[in-house]
């Protein structure tokens, strides 16, 4: 590991003027993937800017009924905040399904939106990848990509982003809040992640050395909400399938709904195509099905991750079932 | 904003199992290396030093981490709780107990990151923490029962090679049990 400073933020514009200043500077929150890749070499920065004692560890409502949530809020307190727990079951649901106690704990909310892919090529030093190393070349699209996506990707990169709360916050229309050397501004977390094109190793919108303030959760728009993630053992691993959903039925028909799929994309991915064909349709298992079928159309399976669109689509239909059935009761 | 940002190192002051230890330590340092290789505190152990097994589960302000992701340097000023510290002098802490009596281990090397991960889970659940196979995340549901299932899922952060998990989630409730039933004889004495 290279040898780097370390210091310990005491305000958030001291913080991003250190940011600026030093290109190879990189903020500290609870360093579960930071570490992870600097131990790797992936990461190699010449000072880290710890954050966490920054004023940013609170959950407040909003004038409008939503939740401000501090960047450096802990995983663990923001799943088991009450007013998240009441009104956003999606968002409690994400968080406790993602990684394990100890790494929750640690973890903190802008840290998870910002956190790397777990692609294996991405972390191996030996190999090849446009998104650590642009103009490299993309070893996944013909080599080991099971867990690759299958929306939205391009011939320069099929990683998937493995936050599971990104996803529950994307059904939720959060809006991320930033501070930069140019002042604060804001990004909806849809526009937060950049498409993938030919240029993997540019991921989010945030400009250079911002550092992630709080993120907003809209008022919550409907009570009936569920995150449900498919992975290949029970517990404590990243997902191969994941959806956040919302949903409102009325008389039998669906008046509002939220989707997003996790583990499909470079990004949580919003489905919008879905969202059309539900809104004002019959809650009922033809509809759901052809929600998920107007999303997947899309879709673009490599070799070994075709099962995926399969998963997906079951997983739609499931949770949409679900929720209709508990708006009934 | 305290020291020069070119230094690499800096000299810190750990607070563990009560007692504070200064040591001047490189920003590199794990708080798990920190603690086997500076200060002779072998108990916690490095199973795959990258986060994925829980056999480094320390407890940093009551809160279980893993030490393998933790600088030693942005520990400084916390309260650290490893192995070394969970007895109450020749008193085995309640969930040691347990895991001796219903031998929650084999070969024993998982086992200080098990403890400290389950003393952890007990106080969780006791403040109703919901967990991922929770039916309903509501806090009205109020706290789920604390079921072989729901053990199982909040120490799925600690991996055991010998598979010792039947008798680890037996340990984790008979401990849990008496946590409770302590809880309600002090509330009874107070009331």
């Amino acid at each position: 590991m290279r040898e780097f400073g370390y210091q310990c933020a005491d305000d958030v514009t001291g913080a991003v003027t250190l940011l600026a200043a030093d290109p190879d500077a990189r903020y500290l929150g609870g360093g579960t993937n930071l570490v992870d890749l600097m131990k790797a070499g992936v990461e190699r920065p010449g000072l880290l800017v710890d954050v966490r004692e920054l004023p940013l560890g609170r959950i407040e409502p909003t004038a409008d009924g939503g939740l401000r949530i501090g960047a450096t809020v802990t995983n663990s307190d923001l799943a088991v905040h009450p007013e998240v727990r009441r009104h956003y079951p999606a968002l409690t649901q994400a968080l406790l399904a993602g990684a394990s106690g100890q790494l929750r704990n640690m973890a903190t909310v802008g840290g998870n939106l910002l956190q790397r892919t777990r692609c294996g090529y991405f972390t191996d030093l030996s190999q090849p990848c446009n998104k650590r190393n642009p103009g490299s070349g993309c070893p996944a699209v013909a080599g080991e990509h099971h867990n690759h996506a299958v929306l939205g990707a391009s011939d320069h990169c099929v990683a998937v982003h493995p936050s599971d709360m990104g996803v529950a916050l994307t059904a939720f229309d959060a809006v991320v809040s930033y501070e930069s050397a140019d002042g604060p501004g804001e990004i909806p977390i849809t526009d937060f992640y950049l498409p993938v094109g030919d240029s993997p190793h540019r991921e989010t919108a945030l400009p250079p050395g911002a550092l992630i303030t709080h993120v907003t959760l809209p008022a919550a728009p409907v009570a009936r909400s569920r995150y449900r993630k498919v992975r290949e053992r029970a517990s404590y691993a990243f997902a191969i399938g994941s959806v956040a959903a919302a949903l409102t039925v009325e008389d039998g028909r669906v008046r509002e709904a939220r989707l997003a799929l996790g583990a499909v994309a470079s990004r949580p991915w919003r489905a919008r195509a879905a969202e059309a064909v539900l809104t004002g349709a019959p809650a009922d298992g033809a509809t759901f099905a052809a929600a998920a079928d107007a999303e997947l159309a899309a879709a673009r399976p490599l070799p070994h991750n075709g099962y995926k669109v399969t998963l997906m689509r079951n997983l739609v239909v499931s949770v949409l079932t679900e929720l209709a059935g508990e708006d009934a009761r | 904003m305290a020291p020069a940002p070119s230094s690499t190192s800096s000299a810190i002051t750990l607070n563990i199992n009560g007692e504070k230890h200064h040591l001047p330590i490189d920003h590199r340092t794990t708080l798990l290396d920190a603690l086997r290789e500076r200060l002779d505190l072998t108990g916690t152990k490095k199973g795959c030093d990258q986060g994925q097994c829980g056999a480094c589960t320390v407890l940093v302000d009551q809160r279980r981490v893993v030490s393998c992701l933790s600088l030693a340097v942005a520990a400084e000023g916390r309260e650290i709780t490893t192995i070394e510290g969970v007895a109450e002098g020749d008193e085995l802490h309640p969930v040691q107990q347990a895991f001796l009596d219903l031998d929650g281990y084999q070969c024993g090397y998982c086992t200080p990151g098990q403890i400290c991960s389950a003393i952890a889970v007990i106080e969780e659940h006791a403040a109703g923490w919901p967990s991922a196979v929770t039916d309903d995340p509501a806090p009205e549901a109020g706290p789920p029962p604390l079921t072989p299932e729901e053990i199982r899922e909040r120490m799925s952060g600690n991996l055991c090679r010998c598979g010792a998990y039947v008798s680890i989630v037996q340990a984790v409730a008979r401990a849990a049990e008496e946590h409770a039933a302590e809880k309600h004889t002090a509330k009874e004495a107070s009331a």
